[in-house]
């Protein structure tokens, strides 16, 4: 399967998806780690993607939604943003609102 | 190459139109807050990229991790008016 197609995929089927570097274990990187923290704060169920595991699919991503870094998340196949984005939304309230939304 | 903050303030300020740019950082991850006009309407997912946009190679080349705020020049006003 062609790589963005595959990308494609795996955000249709988790609602709520991360494209990271290392696992939500064990983040490699603290923007990843960062956005994993806030994730599990936020109560949400995600799928997540290890870049460093899969060099076409670190290349992919960037070209998937023309956004030069990782990590990136996704909810219901919208790209919501990357580490910055992410923190912003979860002080102002935003992002739980997103999530909670999803549940019901 | 290392990139120092006054490249990147450099790259952003070429590439994006009428802006003002303060940059941060050590050669390998940078703040940056960025206010430009241009940004009106536009989503902040949308505000990014088009910053990523100026920046082209050098975001895969000679910059590992950027972190931004970005602003129009009104959201700034209203900002500051709020801090006093």
């Amino acid at each position: 399967m062609e790589i963005q197609e595959r990308i494609r995929k795996v955000i249709d089927e988790n609602s709520v998806m991360l494209f990271m570097k290392g696992s939500p274990d064990f983040p490699q990187c603290g923007f990843s780690g960062r956005v994993v923290q806030i994730l599990e704060a936020c109560d949400a169920k995600f799928g997540s993607a290890d870049v460093l595991m899969d060099p076409e699919l670190r290349e992919g991503i960037k070209a998937y939604s023309n956004w030069p870094t990782i990590p990136q998340l996704y909810i219901q196949g919208e790209l919501i943003g990357g580490s910055d984005i992410v923190m912003e939304m979860h002080e102002n309230g935003e992002l739980k609102k997103k999530i909670d939304a999803l549940d019901g | 190459m290392m990139a120092t903050p006054e490249d990147i303030k450099e790259w952003i300020e070429q590439n994006l139109g009428e802006s003002e740019v303060e940059i941060s950082g050590d050669g390998r991850h940078f703040d940056a807050v960025i206010v430009c006009a241009g940004f009106a309407g536009k989503t902040r997912i949308q505000q990014h990229q088009m910053v990523y946009a100026a920046l082209g190679d050098r975001m895969k080349d000679d910059i590992h991790a950027l972190s931004m705020r970005t602003m129009t020049p009104e959201d700034r006003t209203a900002e500051t008016t709020v801090d006093q």
